[in-house]
């Protein structure tokens, strides 16, 4: 059988016993439904529960063990020459066994027999079936790929068996459980609480095995540049053309990229802090229900362009009008039609970014003063303060620590946006304070470092992981501070 | 004197006590719904007015029309007259955030800003520019915090925050910042329904004070307080006033059936 017929087996198993168990329950009861401690459909679930769920949890466990069984048993059976060479040859030599094992698979005896006694070449023989091997093949091969089928087979016909005993154990065994007193309901409520467990600890393994992944990656990065070279390093020059050769590393500062992040950033939450807030204020406070109605909904529709158009915005539209308006007003204050805004620079991809954060700011900011008590309102109103002495001295300082929370926010956001600086500040790795002029970022480098044709193993490739870290680290502390002074601030009003 | 006369010897001393505010055919409509009928009342200078009735009759809705805090209220429409020392408040003449100045309001639930005691009370007088030096607004602060009953408790506290007070404390620093801003009619929207009995009764005694310096209006649900504290009483039932009285002979001898019934709740 194979696995996903097994596993259709299972499901129709557990909705026959879906429906034993509720026909089960109806019978116990007598047809008095108020006599059953559960409905009948929650006895039902807990038959199909114990059906399928031991059943699906042997098929993955037998899944997962019989290849690493049957690899180890194969790779026992090697001959000795082979065996002595190193684990690359054994893993080379076992990957062919199991190509000669599919091409196996899909001859006659004849053939079978033609390729045993070496009569015929093995590898033209797969290839006319369709199987590519790499070496030429050799003896021991045929032999050890015919056992190798032969154990799967065996396991494949076990698993099927133990599969189907056990869908049928459980469901005969639940089946047994169902009286007119017994708690189905709250069984199956056990379980519900197991899935839901089980899926948010998929949520946070995963962010746990990136964070692995990415420091494993980083630390060998470490064990080829010194972190302190990396970290304080002020000149950024990886030599990709002396990738791989020996003895020239090329120079890995991380400060450049750092700065132009930073700086970047700065620029952006400059544009979009005020204008945000403004916007949140008014569709807060002075909005009438209608036009909110309207506007919050478009403004928040900002935030769901994708990053890379706002890109394409800033290298088509933005990059080339700042370096036209530079150009024409240099002309008319000195007469020389130099542009000294660049096209790519700072303030295109700081304004850009800008305008992609204006939603985050506004739409989390009005959230936050909303959330204001409408008593604080109305006690400052009743003391004969105006609308914006109300907002400016009672409203903002309220839902202060709230709007740094949000802030703090947006700034992880735009410390790690990538699209928008790809396209519109420039690859140049430099420490300059001129807005008009380009600068990179860290996230820029992390693409231009892993686009290509470059293998895991040089330290120009492996930067990307410590620059990765570094974000990470950064737009972490920025989202814990941030949460936890929103938190800090929602306690007041509760 | 038997004791008709005294009763008419007070009415007419009641009488006499000039109007300081003046309800006429006062209707009030949230959007299609019409909240209040063309009420008539008249609120007396120095005197305690209580506003009865049961939850929804509208005594709270045509309190708020006395400051124009209905404003605050999308779809909220108010037809008729209301006078303050016959200046007509809903006339576009009258500047709204002057007219809550001089008529201060406190609320149901103690709403103390999330800022020191002190900047508190100086909130009002700040904004209105009432002081010109620390010395003026610190004397103002204090004296309002002595009229509210308060500043013994807080004089050595000034700097903390005004939320870490206990309820009834918070509502006295409400009151006090009400008078802070020296207004001559101060609202009252059930002030004690979120207090205990003891802060109750301070903030009643509190309002007996106060009476000798302020025109004050007071929604309550408690009958025993409009009893305690008032010296008029209106009854207001399905957003009609049923009856305006001396207090005294509201809850002794009403005129009105309703109130009657009210009073000795068969109803509400």
């Amino acid at each position: 059988m194979s696995t996903s017929l097994l596993l259709l087996t299972i499901l129709l198993i557990g909705l026959v016993a879906y429906f034993a168990g509720r026909a089960r329950s109806l019978a116990v009861s007598g047809s008095k439904l108020a006599t059953l401690h559960s409905l009948p459909g929650y006895h039902g679930s807990y038959v199909a529960i114990w059906a399928v769920l031991p059943a699906a949890l042997v098929l993955a466990a037998w899944l997962i063990a019989s290849p690493l069984y049957i690899d180890s048993s194969v790779r026992s059976a090697l001959p000795e020459t082979v065996r002595n060479q190193g684990a690359a040859t054994v893993q080379l030599a076992l990957g062919q066994v199991k190509a000669v094992a599919t091409g196996l698979a899909r001859l006659d005896a004849k053939e079978i027999e033609a390729v045993k006694t070496g009569s015929v070449n093995l590898r033209e023989t797969l290839a006319a079936k369709g199987v590519a091997l790499a070496g030429e093949g050799e003896p021991f091969m045929v032999e050890a790929a015919e056992q190798f089928n032969a154990m799967r087979g065996f396991s494949r016909w076990l698993m099927s068996a133990v599969v189907l005993l056990a869908a049928f154990a459980g469901g005969v065994y639940a089946i047994r459980n169902v009286t007119a007193r017994f708690r189905a309901r709250n069984q199956v409520e056990r379980v519900m609480l197991g899935s839901l467990i089980v899926a948010s600890s998929i949520a946070i393994l995963t962010t746990i095995g990136i964070i692995g992944s990415m420091l494993s990656e980083a630390g060998r990065f470490f064990s080829m540049v010194s972190p302190a070279e990396f970290f304080f390093g002020t000149v950024w020059d990886p030599r990709f053309a002396a990738a791989g050769s020996e003895g020239s590393s090329g120079q890995f500062g991380l400060l450049p990229l750092l700065g132009g992040t930073l700086y970047i950033a700065f620029v952006a939450m400059a544009f979009a802090v005020p204008i945000g807030l403004f916007a949140a204020i008014y569709m807060a406070e002075y909005a009438s229900p209608r036009l909110r109605s309207i506007a919050k909904p478009l403004l928040e529709v900002l935030a769901g362009i994708p990053t890379i158009v706002y890109g394409f915005f800033a290298l088509v539209t933005v990059g080339p009008f700042l370096r036209d308006i530079s150009a024409q007003l240099n002309g008319l204050l000195t007469g020389n039609y130099q542009n000294f805004i660049q096209a790519q620079s700072v303030l295109t991809a700081g304004i850009v970014m800008g305008i992609m954060l204006i939603p985050f700011v506004s739409s989390l900011s009005d959230d936050i003063i909303t959330q204001v008590p409408r008593a604080l309102r109305d006690g400052s109103l009743g003391l004969g303060a105006t609308r914006s002495e109300t907002v400016k001295k009672v409203i903002l300082p309220a839902a202060l620590p709230g709007i740094v929370g949000a802030l703090l926010l947006t700034a992880s956001r735009a410390v790690g946006e990538t699209m928008i600086v790809v396209l519109a500040a420039g690859v140049a790795a430099r420490m300059q304070i001129n807005p008009f002029e380009p600068m990179t970022t860290v996230t820029v480098k992390i693409v231009h470092q892993l686009t290509g044709d470059l293998e895991f193993t040089s330290p120009q490739t492996l930067v990307a992981f410590a620059l990765g870290i570094t974000l990470f680290v950064i737009t972490l502390g920025l989202n814990i501070y941030a949460l936890y002074i929103v938190r800090k601030y929602r306690e007041q009003y509760e | 004197m038997s004791e008709a006369a005294v009763e008419k010897a007070l009415d007419q001393k009641m009488n006499t006590v000039p109007l300081k505010m003046i309800g006429k055919d006062v209707s009030v409509y949230y959007g299609e719904k019409r909240a209040l009928f063309d009420v008539n009342l008249n609120i007396r200078e120095n005197t305690v007015t209580a506003l009865i009735g049961p939850s929804g009759c509208g005594k709270s809705t045509f309190l708020r029309t006395l400051n124009r805090m209905n404003d605050t209220i999308e779809n909220c429409r108010v037809t008729g007259r209301i006078t303050l020392d016959e200046d007509d408040i809903y006339d576009p003449s009258i500047d709204v955030v002057e007219l809550r100045a001089r008529v201060g309001m406190v609320f149901q639930k103690p709403n103390p800003f999330p800022k020191s005691i002190y900047d508190n009370v100086a909130y009002g007088p700040r904004i209105h520019g009432l002081a010109r030096t620390k010395a003026e607004l610190d004397e103002i602060v204090e004296t309002s915090l002595q009229k509210a009953g308060l500043w013994n408790e807080v004089k050595d506290r000034l700097q903390e925050p005004g939320t870490g007070l206990s309820g009834g404390q918070q509502q006295r620093l409400c009151i006090a910042r009400a008078v802070a801003v020296s207004p001559e009619v101060i609202l009252m929207d059930e002030p004690c329904s979120a207090l205990d009995p003891i802060a109750t009764a301070k903030v009643e005694e509190l309002i007996h004070e106060l009476r000798a310096n302020f025109t004050i209006v007071i929604v309550t649900h408690s009958m025993q307080q409009a009893a305690r504290v008032s010296q008029r009483t209106a009854m207001f039932h399905l957003g009609n006033l049923v009856e305006e009285n001396d207090t005294d002979k509201m809850f002794t001898n009403p005129d009105d059936q309703r109130t009657q019934d009210y009073i000795m709740g068969r109803f509400g």
